[in-house]
């Protein structure tokens, strides 16, 4: 299988993931540590990753296991130009020399995508004492679409010939020898299996060999394509075992070209050719199911791609063939996920879970503590065409202050990593001199399983109104002033007294400020003062002479100010 | 209560100083008469003074940005669009039975476009009657039964990936398009659909992904959408003993023919996903308009009155009239606007505003009449529509998961050339286009502006907070009356057993009758608790009745009517048997019943307020009265006043009113006229109610009927 796009190929945001060699009480300090130097070197946020929330202990997912792994993600986090700039720092000569000097920004970020990759591996243990030394590999992957003015007149032409394309017009700049701390700097190009299994029909059609056809002197001028450089040397894949034809491999050494002469490959085709690459045996989509905010359910399915039939026949002698296949899925805290009701589909029949899944590893999350961790490994039989697996989740409640400031866009549920270890991505290409063994060439042919990423799924959490606090404010303090209220005059409350002042004032006269008040009252109903025992009942407020009064002075206070503006 | 009073003033004792709070209490619940009359015509009165409450709208989410980038929709995309316009209303194109032939036209212009294709079939799902589906999520669906091949419809499906944008989110364009019999307006909004879509796979600001579902309404546009976000959101993996329409040669058919046309992994037949939906547009043509302008229409009511969010009305409207100088309008009863009392209603208004104007210039509320009048209607038709609980079109599927959904209807002044049509075209997708940004732009989901809302045009609203205070002044004498009736009962009877019985009566059985008085409002709860549950058998029993084969709707009505009576007496005979020795206090049992009746039905109003207001508010408009004024008729006939005699009047209008099926017909005949009511139309209506889910059919069922069962038989109580 192709291993650039297994092993580069990642998920939106930020993964970091880190092996330590340190005894393990001490590893989610050194993590703790790794998250802010990176985050320090980078721009990034990574140093969210800090908090144990976001990073789970993976069992036997990734390969070199035993409970030192750390793995974490942060699948919001945009990946801009102020996270490259800090990356190029890195390189000795920057991006002022080299093949650095392709990278134009404008151009970078108008591609389709674009990751880049930090992989420190530190060689020799220190209990050697010899060779220590920290290798840093640096990786930055770009999907470009090449000549985006031609693809608009596509649908126009009835058969068209895919975009020719030159280093010049896809990035905008052309390199000019190397960085001159650089000890190898090459371009390769590399034509995919399925490409030039493609390319061989024409040629076998006139009785050629297809291989001879495409690595001869004169493959430049190769009946489908056009070089515009030749290259330097040519690898021709080592052939392996599930592919009927082999990748090739064309290396191009940036040492030779200067400033005067810029080194600019360009591919022109010919003919239109239309190939498709190797796909993984599964195809793999995640999604959320259920509808309303209190329930829902993540579905992972699992789509055979027809690509792998044919290996899958050869893989399978007997009867009993099984395709291995390992999910490896991390879930915040804020979702809730019921693992015991894991469902697996095979083929649209619900099957026992005990009958597809071979080993299982689940440590449930805790809240605001860690996050949920699920690691299975199916075992599928080798003729299925579609598996699915579901598992019902509940959408928690956080607490105001957990709510990122964006939180009515939903949450994001990290990519699972579905994996089948039953297949390599590796290609080993046949080398003339094992001397100066290319390090991309020494990658390209390290083993290492087939992996690919599932979406990111957003999960539309219940948000509160976060205007809500104040009303929530108000309310509370109204009706705690309430129910002080109430309970001070209940206790302060002293009835036989009260009963007793009732009565002498009974015996009294009024005060004088009651009396000018009834006074007043009295003169307003026209009516004779006369002392009053008892306050007036509540009915005769509403006495219809007041009334009359009010409105009539009211109406004459509309009218004054209605005939004189 | 009153006399009570009195006699405690006249008590010559002093007595402790009452809480200002009961005080007001007491006062409220003594006037409850005055009280109730002063809020019920203020509630109506509030109702109608809503066109004038209602504010503009504004773009409430920063985000969105309407209009502020301008169209890069060309000419390019438009002579696209009109080329599949073209291909589809080619006759050749309609020689296929099944329509196969235009769904594959449409794959094939948007595989042209780069985008991923597939097709979805479905089979119509018949909306059924589950008595406790209601306000449940929607279910993945029953078991299907006996589906033959003839009858399954094909949605195709385009999905733009967008190419910077992390998949995580999408935007939906439906347009509903029959190949069966298609007419010009279809074949149009799919152009105009086509023309966006060819549009979006070139921009590189999509930061949501693309999803043009061509949605096959030959069973219904509703039953396609809701069948595709069926598969979307909550799909079944296990397809047991189903029929499947792999095995119809027909689709198989289908398929073939695709595949090996196509290059590349872009089309296949298995469903396609892209992320969580942000908002939905589902787009029409109307055929013919008879209308001058260019026209559009906007569909917003969900099931059970859910409104989507303000904001995307707010950005249809905005960038349809200063962008591209369409003419907007929401729905409107049509007949309330050659009324002449509204409109004398809304002059009195203009000129009340006038004065209140010239008194302090800074009162600025008054609209003009005519203004009014269209505000009133559209309210109307805003208020009847969220009522009624039935979706208005597609869009209604989408806000059962929650996304914002509307449906735009275009209807343009009609003529052939083709210098109109472009025009059409131009407009219209430049609509779409802009309508799209801006969703695209928005980051979080929709959540800025209002949800509860009813519009009085286009551009005006009312909001929860405004529209509540008619409800609630509707109903707030309801708790005081049922306090005072319930007061009046118990003391009027203290009263008459004080006369009665011997002076000399003993205490210790004074008490035990208290303590027996005090309860006796059991009794008459139980009555109402009786009659509710007879209304929940009556909601229930069309479930059974619709089991019967071959049933005309007017007899299954009839049947209706006469197992709910039968119930009634069962019920009644059943459970209601001891009623009948509480003689002695027969006098005054009316009026806790009523009271009794008016919490109740304070109850189920306050709820149902919450799930769907419309419902409670019209339903306010016609029980509180009702409830308010029931009296048995013997008590007004032996009163033999002016006023009871108006009261009589009054209570045998509202008697007659408030019976559902009559407010039915009275609503029917006021709209289409009285011509053509049928009994059967009742059925219909009380079907396509509970078929699509709507609370409105338990409230009637629930909360209505029973009340107006309870407020006749207190009208014709012997006393």
């Amino acid at each position: 299988f192709d291993p650039i796009s297994s092993s580069n190929a990642k998920p939106p945001g930020v993964e970091l993931w880190a092996v330590f060699d340190v005894p393990q009480h001490h590893i989610d300090a050194s993590w703790k540590n790794l998250t802010h130097t990176l985050s320090g070197l980078f721009c990034a946020s990574i140093n969210f990753l800090e908090s144990t929330a976001t990073y789970s202990t993976p069992e036997w997912s990734f390969p070199p296991a035993s409970g030192n792994v750390r793995y974490g993600t942060l699948p919001c986090e945009a990946v801009c130009t102020e996270n490259l700039t800090p990356w190029l720092k890195l390189l000795p000569c920057r991006d002022k020399a080299g093949i650095a000097l392709l990278l134009d920004r404008p151009s970078l970020y108008r591609g389709f995508y674009h990751s880049q990759q930090l992989h420190l591996t530190s060689t020799g243990s220190s209990s050697e004492g010899i060779d220590l030394g920290i290798i840093l590999e640096q990786t930055l992957t770009v999907v470009l679409q090449p000549n985006s003015e031609m693809a608009i007149e596509v649908h126009a032409s009835e058969k068209h010939i895919q975009p020719s394309w030159s280093l010049s017009s896809i990035f905008g700049k052309q390199v000019s020898g190397r960085c001159v701390l650089a000890k190898s700097s090459s371009v390769y190009l590399l034509l995919d299996r399925g490409l030039v299994a493609e390319l061989k029909f024409p040629n076998k059609e006139n009785g050629k060999s297809a291989a001879n056809g495409l690595t001869s002197e004169n493959f430049w001028s190769n009946p489908s394509f056009e070089l515009s450089a030749k290259p330097d040397r040519i690898f021709l894949e080592e052939s392996s075992l599930h592919s009927k034809s082999l990748s090739i491999l064309y290396m191009f050494q940036v040492e030779k070209y200067s400033e005067s002469e810029p080194f600019d490959i360009g591919l022109m085709w010919k003919v239109p050719v239309a190939w498709l690459c190797q796909q993984t045996p599964l195809h793999a989509s995640r999604f959320l199911m259920g509808s309303g905010n209190e329930r829902a359910a993540i579905a992972i399915s699992l789509k055979s791609t027809q690509f792998t039939e044919g290996f899958m026949s050869a893989n399978c002698k007997d009867g009993s063939c099984e395709l291995r296949v390992d999910v490896f899925q991390v879930v915040p805290w804020y979702v809730k996920v019921y693992f015991h009701s894991l469902r697996v589909f095979v083929d649209q029949q619900p099957r026992a879970v005990s009958d597809i899944i071979e080993k299982i590893h689940v440590s449930p999350s805790k809240d605001k503590m860690s996050p949920g961790v699920m690691e299975v490994v199916l075992k599928l039989p080798c003729r299925v065409n579609t598996a699915a697996l579901t598992i019902e989740i509940d959408k928690g409640f956080l607490r105001i202050d957990e709510y990122p400031p964006d939180a009515n866009q939903g949450f994001d549920i990290p990519s699972a990593i579905i994996s089948f270890p039953n297949f390599h991505a590796s290609m080993v290409f046949l080398e003339d001199d094992s001397l100066n063994k290319s390090p991309l060439l020494s990658k390209f042919q390290e083993k290492c399983p087939v992996m690919s990423y599932t979406e990111v799924l957003l999960v539309p959490l219940t948000t509160p109104d976060f205007s809500m606090p104040y009303n929530v404010i108000t309310i509370t303090c109204t009706a705690f002033a309430l129910y002080f209220g109430s309970l001070l005059n209940v206790l302060q409350r002293r009835v036989a007294e009260e009963e007793r002042f009732l009565k002498a004032k009974a015996a009294k006269k009024t005060g004088r400020l009651p009396l000018l008040l009834s006074k007043l009252s009295a003169k307003l109903r026209g009516r004779r003062l006369e002392p009053l025992h008892s306050p007036p009942s509540s009915s005769s407020f509403i006495n219809s002479k007041l009334v009359l009064k009010v409105i009539l002075v009211a109406g004459l206070g509309v009218g004054w100010q209605y005939f004189f503006s | 209560m009153a006399e009570t009073k009195e006699k405690s003033l006249s008590d010559e004792k002093p007595k402790p100083r009452v809480r200002p709070i009961v005080r007001l209490g007491i006062f409220l619940i003594s006037h409850s008469f005055h009280v109730s009359v002063v809020c019920c015509t203020a509630g109506v009165l509030a109702l109608f003074l809503l066109p004038v409450l209602a504010k503009n709208t504004y773009i409430s989410e920063n985000a969105l940005m309407p209009g502020s980038a301008s169209p890069m929709l060309s000419n390019q995309h438009v002579s696209d669009g009109n080329r599949l316009v073209k291909d589809l209303t080619n006759p050749n194109s309609k020689s296929s039975e099944t329509g196969i032939e235009s769904h594959k036209i449409i794959a094939q212009y948007m595989l042209d476009l780069g985008a991923e294709v597939s097709f979805h079939k479905f089979h119509p799902q018949m909306n059924q009657f589950h008595p406790l589906h209601f306000f449940s999520s929607p279910d993945s669906g029953k078991i299907q039964e006996n589906y033959s091949c003839s009858s399954y419809g094909i949605n195709t499906v385009g999905i733009i990936r967008a190419p910077r944008g992390d998949g995580k989110e999408a935007i939906v364009l439906v347009t509903p398009y029959n190949a069966l019999k298609s007419g010009f307006g279809e074949a149009l909004s799919l152009g105009i659909a086509y023309s966006v879509f060819s549009l979006l796979t070139q921009v590189t600001w999509l930061a949501k992904d693309i999803i043009w579902l061509v949605a096959d309404s030959q069973y219904g546009e509703y039953a396609a959408v809701a069948a595709w976000l069926r598969e979307y959101q909550t799909p079944k993996f296990s397809s047991l003993s189903t029929p499947n329409a792999e095995m119809c040669p027909d689709v198989n058919n289908l398929f073939e023919l695709k595949g090996h046309s196509i290059s590349g992994s872009k089309f296949s037949n298995s469903f396609r996903r892209a992320g969580t939906m942000a908002a939905a547009l589902v787009l029409k043509v109307r055929d013919q308009n008879e209308q001058f302008e260019d026209t559009i229409s906007i569909y917003a009511e969900a099931s059970n009155g859910q409104m989507p969010n303000l904001d995307l009305i707010n950005v249809v409207n905005y960038l349809a009239v200063h962008r591209q100088g369409l003419r907007v309008n929401v729905e409107k009863l049509w007949s309330l606007l050659n009324s002449s009392w509204l409109k004398s209603l809304g002059e009195i208004f203009e000129s009340l505003a006038k004065v209140a104007k010239s008194l302090y210039p800074k009162w600025k509320f008054g609209i003009p009449a005519t203004e009014y009048v269209e505000g009133t209607a559209t309210l109307a038709s805003s208020l009847y529509y969220q009522a009624l609980g039935v979706p208005t079109g597609p869009h209604g599927a989408f806000r059962d998961y929650q996304v914002d959904a509307i449906t735009l209807e275009i209807s343009p002044k009609f003529s052939l050339d083709k210098v109109w049509r472009n025009d059409i075209l131009l407009r219209g997708g430049r609509l779409i286009e802009g309508v799209i940004r801006s969703v695209n732009n928005l980051l979080e989901k929709f959540h800025q502006s209002f949800f509860l809302y009813l519009l009085t045009s286009p551009s005006k609203f009312v909001s929860v907070g405004v529209y509540m205070i008619a409800f609630a002044l509707l109903i707030a004498p309801l708790p005081m009356v049922a306090a005072s009736l319930y007061v009046d009962a118990n003391s009027s009877s203290n009263c008459s057993k004080g006369d009665s019985s011997t002076p000399s009566a003993i205490t210790d059985t004074d008490e035990h009758s208290i303590a027996i008085r005090s309860w006796r409002w059991l009794n008459s709860a139980k009555l109402v608790f009786i009659v509710h549950l007879w209304g929940a058998i009556v909601s229930l029993l069309p479930y059974f009745i619709s089991q019967i084969p071959d049933c005309s709707p007017t007899t299954s009505f009839m049947i209706w009517v006469l197992l709910s009576i039968l119930s009634l007496l069962t019920l009644n005979s059943v459970l209601a048997s001891p009623l009948a020795c509480a003689k002695a206090t027969q006098e005054k049992e009316w009026a806790l019943v009523k009271s009794v009746t008016i919490s109740s039905v304070f109850i189920g109003l306050g709820l149902m307020s919450v799930i769907n207001f419309a419902t409670a508010e019209i339903g306010a408009l016609l029980m509180v009265p009702m409830c308010l004024l029931a009296q048995p008729l013997k008590l007004d006939v032996r009163a033999g006043t002016l006023r009871s005699f108006c009261r009589m009047i009054c209570n045998l209008v509202l008697g007659h009113i408030a019976f559902p099926p009559a407010a039915f017909f009275l609503l029917k005949g006021m709209l289409d006229g009285f011509g053509n009511a049928n009994v059967g139309d009742f059925w219909m209506w009380v079907e396509s109610l509970w078929a699509w889910n709507s609370a409105t059919y338990l409230f009637i069922g629930m909360v209505e009927l029973p009340c107006w069962v309870l407020c006749i038989s207190i009208l014709f109580h012997t006393c």
